[in-house]
């Protein structure tokens, strides 16, 4: 704890005045209550409330109804770091459910587990079958046999068919990050140099795959109506990439400010993904510490990338992505602090720090972050994932090396042609109400 | 359909049954009946027993499609693969394959027109009378244009030496020179130029007196000199009293100018040209672009394509370095001009190429009036028409050379759509028109674009026989509107001075992917605010209505009639936040007729279209591998084969076709 509590965020006084403690926004409470308004399947669970069962869960997780504690506990320890499946995500429109765990520790010798598979087939309707997307090649998942990990085999879960669609693990995504940076700060002339460095970070590649892998979740859950649970090795990087896209894809209330907020509470750092080891440099910095990884950053490039095909489906604009990824980086703010719930409780981050919640959710900051095009749409939204239709995170990625003044003028006229129209709309209004009361009161007054 | 009446006796058959349209992209496919008219090969979905609402039509112009191929017979039919000059690519699947060969067979008849007379301009008839149509050719008047730069002036002059088009056949009548040129300088120095095309004025910079001129490359080889050519150039340096040398530009690369000197062409030898200053800019010839597009075509063509060969493909098919090599040859020519003031003459090798698209593009950046609608006419009527790009050899308008074939003018539109990007509120077009404009280079509806050179339109009495394009653009030119463009921002910045680093050039996938919808945004930002403007115009005339209506009855209207307050200003944001907006370019939504956005919008409102359109993207992406025809419907994002459920497996519904008003139009 020493290192920490020299950090800025201990020492970090609001110069704004806090409406709401961003520390009780999102407690795993409150999201069950809204889970218990649309169905009773579930339970919220105290088994880890110590985080003993496992370190990275927080204390309150929601598990199936007709699983006990004890079930739970026998489970974790059949998965990578105690990562026991765990509700996700639920579908209202179909009831159908999004689980995530750490991989199972099947060895070489093809451990299983009675409880294990008790627990996820509780998730399933009677005669249904659900999907396992792991987040891994075939090959990779066979390898981590030896080192004691592994996959669920058909064999011992026949109610379930597994789909492995390959993302590229946390060293290599920061190898790519390095890449990329390096050939945005390129300002050499040359066109092909330019094109052949994008294509040698593969960067796109991976937002490729953590998009099409969401797309493929979301798409069994909505369109094939089946549960899905969705791992990778530990459960912390690629599976949550998988889990918070999906919900962009399925769920309206994620694309709202608040709603992501939420998301990013719920799925990243309550679902303890380890922000300290993959953050600590910049995104900028060419060092390597050996568990960097932009993972939180290419998910907020997805976010990106499905933002620009659905311009007003989202509450929010891209500045509010930006700041997430400032923020994730370096921050006055103790919400990305450390690793995991466990941490956090033992540092009194929400005692000693202030939220970036508590910023966030003023009036005039989310002015600031909201969307002026938005307009609800509660339909689910299909992004495409052809080459064609991604671009190159620009806001993000060239801000330094470009002036985009010109875009920003053209921002606001935009921001401008929007207010002038609900204004107008406005004063139409009033006076139509105005000339209803005359009319009203004065029959005579009725115009044909 | 009255165009069937028309139907020329070699269409064997007017209409097939059972014809399936398969998806380019993914393994989805539609059923219908396909027609063949006259003018139009029409494909009309049958409807679907959920939807009231007729099914989507294709209609494809005969004189878009660029080749027709029939693949080899499979178990479902005899497929049928049709590429379209507008990029649009359709694959249908006809049950019988003698029906599929009588399409086949009266397809390449009609697709291969021998004479002008063939086209569909001389035969397109809008309804409306020859005053209306003398009117819509009168709208442009290059005249009026050289009066606007400030021509004729004290320094230069039209000339009379090409009236009848004795001295070069491929410009226009009407030329601008300087006045020290005198006819026998002019006729020498055309003598000594390729083609005859001497040097001419094309842009006039009026506030440095600095000139903008073209031509073709000198008849050098290796020692040649002549005299008037050299006064000619002499004159236009004269002409310029703010420098004291005139720039040449040979846009060509300096290995294809040497080359071009054992023909007994070539370039200036600064020794014997007093006061010019040469340089070579190196952007490819014909063929190269040719050959570029048709990789990049091939590439972004592929299924399943992987971002890896996306960008290796962008790379060596090398069009987006072309597109920038153009873009920098124009900036190049900007700054010379108004920058050091100084003249420039602009050649290639025949200056009908290369030349216009520099000049045409260093126009734009120079003159905010070229980023007008009417004045973006202007300038393709000036660079492009008159002096002679050969719109037929090089849009293949006629069955000719295919070597001549070159998407020179398509470059041209490219760059303009780059710098649109660059600057949003620069231009009061915008993609639309870019779009429609190219469409129209190609559909041979209107009579602008036939043919070569104006000697050539006026022996085809175009103005008598055909309707112009930029009368009929006119009367649209509501949709084509750029929501953010702002002349105040023109006038800060007549000038544009645009980046060329090339992050900034980006694929424009609305003109390449224009029919390949699910690769489109499904929400578009320009789409949304043309519909706001217009809503607030409504709402504005609803406004004084009320008003007007409530001081009739002797009442004060509640709110003041002054125009809403505009929004704080930008300075003051960005002030009071630590985090300016950061948009990324404005993505200008799917092209679409303008027309069917009004059509789609009343719709939307009617029922709640977003989702369903959205569902369609799903199917981008299939990454099932080496599926055969019979297990054609497998899901999007991959792996999911042998799925439990057949849901995935179910018909789209019914989407209304982009490409449906495009086509309504050309009829």
């Amino acid at each position: 704890a020493e290192e920490f509590s020299l950090m800025y965020p201990f020492f970090y006084r609001p110069m704004f005045e806090v409406i709401e403690d961003g520390w009780n926004s999102f407690l795993p409470k409150d999201a069950f209550k809204d889970l218990e308004s649309m169905t009773d399947e579930w339970r919220l669970s105290e088994v880890n409330k110590d985080f003993s069962v496992c370190p990275s869960y927080p204390p309150l997780v929601a598990v199936p109804k007709d699983v006990d504690d004890d079930t739970l506990r026998k489970a974790a320890t059949f998965r990578h770091s105690g990562r026991f499946p765990v509700l996700s995500y639920y579908h209202k429109k179909n009831g159908m459910v999004m689980m995530r765990a750490g991989q199972p520790l099947t060895g070489t010798n093809g451990r299983r587990c009675k409880e294990d598979e008790k627990l996820i087939n509780a998730t399933l309707r009677p005669g249904k079958r659900g999907y396992i997307i792991d987040t891994r090649t075939i090959n990779v998942a066979q390898q981590a046999k030896a080192r004691g990990g592994g996959f669920e085999s058909e064999a011992n879960y026949p109610q379930w068919r597994r789909i492995h669609k390959a993302i590229e693990r946390s060293n290599v995504l920061q190898e790519s990050l390095i890449k990329l940076v390096e050939a945005c700060n390129d300002q050499s002339h040359s066109m092909d140099r330019w094109l052949s460095k994008l294509e040698a970070s593969s960067w796109q590649t991976h937002v490729k795959e953590i998009l099409t892998t969401a797309c493929l979740a979301a798409q069994c859950i909505d369109r094939e109506g089946a549960s899905v649970l969705v791992h990778g090795t530990e459960g912390t990087d690629s599976t949550l990439q998988v889990t918070s896209l999906a919900q962009i894809i399925l769920d309206p209330a994620c694309r709202t400010i608040r709603g992501f907020q939420g998301l990013v509470e719920r799925e990243w750092l309550q679902a303890g993904h380890p922000f300290r080891q993959r953050c600590a440099q910049s995104a900028y910095s060419n060092s390597k510490p050996r568990q960097e990884a932009p993972v939180f950053l290419l998910f907020l490039d997805c976010v990106w990338q499905i933002l620009r095909q659905f311009p007003c489906s989202f509450e929010f604009s891209e500045s509010f992505l930006v700041l997430l990824f400032e923020h994730a980086y370096a921050s006055q703010f103790g919400t990305f602090l450390g690793n995991r719930t466990a941490e956090r409780a033992k540092l009194s981050l929400p005692e000693k720090t202030v939220s970036l919640w508590s910023w966030v959710n003023r009036p005039q900051e989310l002015e600031r972050l909201s969307n002026p095009l938005f307009e609800a749409n509660s339909l689910v939204i299909w992004p495409s994932v052809a080459p064609q239709s991604l671009l190159l995170w620009e806001g993000v990625f060239l801000r330094w090396n470009r002036s985009s003044r010109c875009l920003d003028e053209a921002y606001e006229e935009m921001v401008h042609i929007i207010e002038y129209n609900k204004e107008l709309q406005n004063k139409v209004n009033s006076l139509r109400r105005q000339l209803a009361q005359l009319e009203t009161e004065d029959p005579l007054l009725q115009t044909p | 359909m009255d165009l069937l009446i028309r139907l020329p006796s070699y269409i064997q058959k007017s209409f097939v049954e059972q014809v399936r349209l398969l998806d380019r992209f993914s393994n989805k496919s539609t059923n219908g009946t396909l027609y063949l008219t006259a003018t139009h090969l029409i494909f009309v979905e049958s409807s679907t027993n959920n939807s009231t609402s007729a099914g989507q039509e294709i209609w494809i112009l005969h004189h878009h499609i660029a080749s027709v191929e029939k693949l080899s017979l499979t178990t479902t039919g005899c497929p049928l693969v049709i590429q379209c000059r507008n990029f649009r690519v359709v694959h249908f699947v006809v049950q019988r394959e003698r029906d599929c060969h009588d399409i086949y067979s009266s397809l390449l008849r009609l697709l291969r027109p021998v004479s002008y007379e063939e086209l569909y301009a001389f035969s397109y008839n809008p309804k409306q009378n020859d005053q209306q149509r003398e009117e819509g050719w009168q709208l442009i008047d290059l005249g009026a244009e050289f009066e606007r730069m400030g021509v004729p002036c004290d320094q230069w002059q039209l000339t009379d030496v090409n009236r009848d088009y004795k001295v070069c056949e491929t410009y226009p009548r009407d030329l601008y020179v300087p006045i020290t040129a005198s006819k026998p300088i002019i006729v020498g120095s055309s003598k000594f130029r390729s083609k005859g095309r001497f040097p001419v004025l094309t842009y006039f910079y009026q506030e440095k007196k600095a000139a903008v001129c073209r031509c073709s490359q000198p008849l050098s080889g290796f020692s040649a000199r002549c005299l008037e050519d050299e006064s000619m150039l002499q004159a236009i340096s004269k002409a310029n009293h703010n420098s004291r040398f005139v720039y040449v530009m040979d846009t060509r690369p300096k290995l294809n100018a040497l080359a071009n000197r054992a023909a007994g062409k070539g370039y200036e030898n600064e020794d014997n040209y007093s006061n010019i200053r040469f340089q070579f800019v190196g952007i490819e010839n014909i063929h190269v672009m040719r050959t570029s597009l048709q990789k990049l075509l091939e590439v972004i063509g592929t299924r399943s394509l992987s971002v890896s060969d996306y960008l290796v493909g962008l790379e060596s098919s090398g069009w987006l370095r072309h597109i920038k090599a153009v873009v920098d040859a124009a900036i190049f020519l900007t700054k010379a001009v108004t920058v050091e003031g100084a003249s420039v003459l602009v050649h290639c090798s025949d200056g009908w190429d290369r030349t216009a698209q520099v000049c045409s593009l260093g126009s734009l950046l120079m003159d905010p009036y070229y980023r007008t609608i009417k004045g973006f006419m202007v300038l393709i009527e000036k660079d492009w028409i008159s002096f002679g790009h050969k719109f037929a050899d090089r849009c293949d308008q006629l069955d000719g050379d295919p070597k001549e074939v070159s998407p020179i003018f398509t470059q041209f539109l490219e760059c303009v759509w780059q710098l649109t990007e660059q600057f949003p509120q620069a231009f009061e077009f915008s993609e639309w028109f870019l779009l429609q404009i190219h469409e129209h280079i190609h559909s041979c509806q209107y009579g602008n674009f036939l043919g070569n050179n104006q000697r050539q339109r006026e022996e085809l009495q175009l103005r008598e026989r055909t309707h112009s394009l930029w009368a009929f653009l006119m009367s649209e030119r509501q949709n084509y509107l750029n929501p953010f463009y702002s002349p105040a921002y023109s006038e800060a910045h007549p000038v544009l001075v645009p980046s060329t680093l090339p992050y900034n050039f980006k694929f424009w996938r609305n003109m390449y992917h224009q029919f390949d919808r699910s690769m489109h945004p499904r929400q578009s930002i320009l789409k949304t605010i043309l519909t706001l403007r217009e809503n607030s115009r409504k709402a504005e005339s609803t406004l004084q209505a009320l008003e007007s209506r409530l001081q009739q009855l002797g009442v004060t209207p509640i709110t003041t009639s002054d125009p809403p307050a505009a929004p704080p200003t930008r300075d003051q944001r960005s002030n009071s936040s630590a985090f300016p907006p950061r948009p990324n370019s404005l993505i200008l939504g799917a092209p679409i007729n303008p027309k069917e956005v009004q059509r789609q919008q009343e719709e939307d409102d009617e029922q709640e279209e977003v989702g369903e359109e959205a569902t369609e993207s799903t199917d981008t992406e299939r990454t099932v591998e080496g599926s055969s025809g019979t297990e054609s419907r497998k899901q999007s994002y991959g792996e999911l084969e042998g799925t439990y459920n057949s849901e995935l497996a179910k018909e789209e519904p019914a989407v209304v076709s982009l490409e449906f008003g495009v086509a309504r139009m050309t009829c």
